[in-house]
């Protein structure tokens, strides 16, 4: 059984000039230990999909299954035990972080919530967590502004694993950090891994970074998943147009110029094109593109894609 | 053609005798507090440049002293000289007739650089009216070349628009079409696709450099970003704590990097070219952080660096040339 299944999730924004649909039926498992990455540019869906997970927003449709219970309708107040199991890093721990809470209290709190030990056995783990993460026990009583960029990521990384968590989804967890210090926080990242059994959602936007730190990919594309398949074989044989596109427009700096991708602007979620989502912006769209929407289909070697012509 | 003395280009004399722009020992201060340490390097006509470093190097402030636009409390000493004549003597409606005509600025976000409550195109035409002495009619039909220019499908409508009508991507074009209205000779670009998506980076990247060609600009790109720093750069300088540690060949310098910071950053960066995966190892990371570098003696990457010796920490090391062209800041440096 999977840790996490969702099945065809939607989440839809209500907003004065129409539906924004962020998320737009998507399923998909992840297993225990795994590490899961969701790739995809502006209004893919990405960020919605990861906080409908946790039910920091609603979804429109569709299910969740958390360790095979199905949380999709679970009263907010019934939520807390899949709270302690299924966490988050944020992008900007600077904004996720209370700036009035020192680092004692921002650990310790979760604890409480949950009604964890008591004051000296909370205080043991916040020390040990901290020292797991790389910062000293002087951190304790000092407040989020007077660490770095990478120490304040690294006490959003200690806050989500407090409460020892299965399931950890990082949204964005290294975009707002320098490349030396992005280094440090992915290899952080893997040794909780393995260190606590953990499994990731990890979503970003770096396809470097995702091929890197992921055992399985899905790529989306504004609120659809057009691609999924392990990471190894999707670099080995990617199918879908738009991934392709994608793997193309990554500057490297070994590379040479390459001919430019993709044409066009990215559509906004509010206004989706009918047919397959991305045939505007497709090289390879026909008529069919034009008028239906291709669903997932198996491509072989766990890969699947949602493509009429690839 | 035919002429032997016809296939030494043009421009490759006053290349030798006149940048562009020249910046010589340039030092930026905020209270006590250094921000650039004594930068020098040249932009010739027509040529990229990238200054490249991480949060902390000193690239923005460097771009922000050339422009004359550095924030308040900001001192700054040195020479930068534009076309051969030195900036800090230009009186200041000189220095901003210089901005905005003979160089031309755009930012990372654009959409904090527009106005919000006019529409593009009458931005781009009080652009062009503050420089060059044209007629309304005039000045509206240039905005749509321009417009037109940068790429943006139907510039009359789009003249229409206000900038939270378009997308980021868009944005970012009407930012270049203001930046070059004036035909510049040198374009100032601080970061400006990191606010992009990778898609439309691609777009705007090659439009750049599209222009640079047509219109025959030289660029200076700020970036912390390796891979368009090798994609689009004729060359770059890798900065770190207010330095130059290593200029050279992009190509060159990414293949065979020879300045420990420079290995360092290349290192920590998982690639999409090799097959590195956490599962097999983790990634080479920098220990510490720049803030280590504040109130050293010497080499400012030194209690960071894994080949530092005690001399790193007595005296700054001088920008050596070495014999491909090479500049680097480290004495243990060597090319074989």
């Amino acid at each position: 059984m999977p840790l996490l299944s969702i099945t065809d999730l939607s989440t839809h924004f209500r907003l004065p000039d129409g539906a924004l649909r962020a998320l737009d039926g998507v399923s998909l498992e992840v297993e225990a230990g795994e590490t899961l990455g969701i790739v995809g540019e502006s209004g893919c869906g990405k960020s919605t999909l990861g906080k409908t997970i946790l039910r920091l927003v609603e979804p429109t449709a569709g299910a969740i299954a958390f360790d095979g219970d199905d949380i999709t309708a679970l009263p907010t107040g019934k939520l807390a035990p899949y709270r302690r199991r299924a966490q988050m890093v944020f992008q900007d721990p600077f904004a996720s972080l209370n700036p009035r809470h020192t680092v004692a209290k921002i650990l310790g709190d979760p604890l409480k919530v949950h009604g964890i030990g008591g004051l000296h056995e909370r205080r043991r783990r916040v020390e040990d967590m901290l020292r797991r993460v790389g910062l000293g026990p002087d951190a304790l009583d000092r407040y989020p502004h007077e660490f770095s960029g990478g120490q304040r990521q690294r006490i959003g990384i200690a806050r989500a694993l407090i409460l020892e968590p299965d399931l950890v989804i990082c949204d964005e967890p290294v975009s707002a950090l320098d490349l030396s210090i992005q280094a440090q926080t992915l290899n952080l990242l893997a040794r909780m891994k393995a260190d606590l059994g953990l499994s990731y959602i990890f979503i970003s936007h770096d396809l470097s970074v995702v091929r890197y730190f992921t055992d399985r990919v899905v790529v989306m594309y504004l609120g659809r998943i057009v691609e999924s398949a392990p990471t190894r074989g999707l670099w080995a044989r990617p199918l879908h147009p738009y991934t392709r596109a994608l793997m193309a427009s990554v500057p490297d700096p070994a590379q040479g110029r390459i001919a430019l991708p993709l044409k066009g602007d990215l559509p906004s979620p509010q206004d989706i094109p009918r047919g397959c989502r991305f045939h505007p912006r497709c090289p390879l769209a026909t008529d069919l593109c034009r008028s239906s929407e291709p669903e997932l289909r198996d491509a072989g070697d766990g890969q699947s894609i949602a493509c009429h012509h690839a | 053609m035919s002429h032997p003395a016809l296939s030494i280009p043009a421009f490759a004399v006053p290349h030798a005798i006149t940048p562009l722009l020249e910046v010589q020992d340039l030092q930026v201060h905020f209270g006590s507090k250094p921000a650039v340490r004594g930068i020098s390097f040249t932009v010739h006509e027509g040529e990229t440049l990238a200054l490249v470093g991480e949060s902390g190097s000193g690239k923005s402030m460097t771009a922000l002293s050339v422009m004359g636009l550095l924030p308040d409390g900001g001192r700054a000493s040195g020479t930068i000289r534009f076309a051969g004549r030195d900036t800090s003597t230009l009186s200041p409606a000189a220095r901003r007739a210089l901005r905005g005509g003979e160089i031309g600025m755009i930012f990372q976000e654009p959409m904090t650089s527009l106005n919000p409550v006019m529409t593009i195109g009458a931005q781009i035409v009080e652009a062009l009216r503050q420089h060059q002495p044209l007629s309304r009619t005039a000045a509206k039909a240039r905005a749509l070349e321009l417009i037109d220019l940068v790429r943006i499908p139907d510039p009359k409508r789009r003249f229409q628009d206000y900038p939270h009508q378009l997308s980021g991507g868009m944005r970012q074009r009407v930012m270049i079409a203001m930046a070059v209205a004036c035909g510049p000779r040198l374009l100032i670009a601080d970061e400006p696709t990191t606010a992009l998506d990778v898609t439309i980076q691609a777009q705007v990247l090659e439009l750049l450099d599209r222009l640079r060609r047509d219109l025959s600009m030289a660029v200076l790109l700020i970036t912390h970003d390796l891979g368009v720093v090798g994609q689009w750069a004729d060359r770059v300088a890798v900065m770190y704590a207010g330095r130059k540690v290593e200029e050279g060949d992009p190509s060159a310098l990414f293949a065979l990097p020879l300045h420990p910071y420079t290995q360092g950053l290349l290192r920590a960066s998982p690639r999409l070219d090799d097959a590195q995966h956490y599962t097999q190892g983790p990634l080479t990371e920098i220990p510490g952080s720049i803030a280590s570098a504040a109130g050293q003696d010497g080499c400012a990457f030194a209690p960071r660096c894994p080949q530092a010796v005690a001399a790193c920490r007595a005296a700054v090391p001088s920008l050596r040339i070495l014999e491909s062209g090479r500049k680097v800041a480290c004495p243990l440096a060597h090319q074989d």
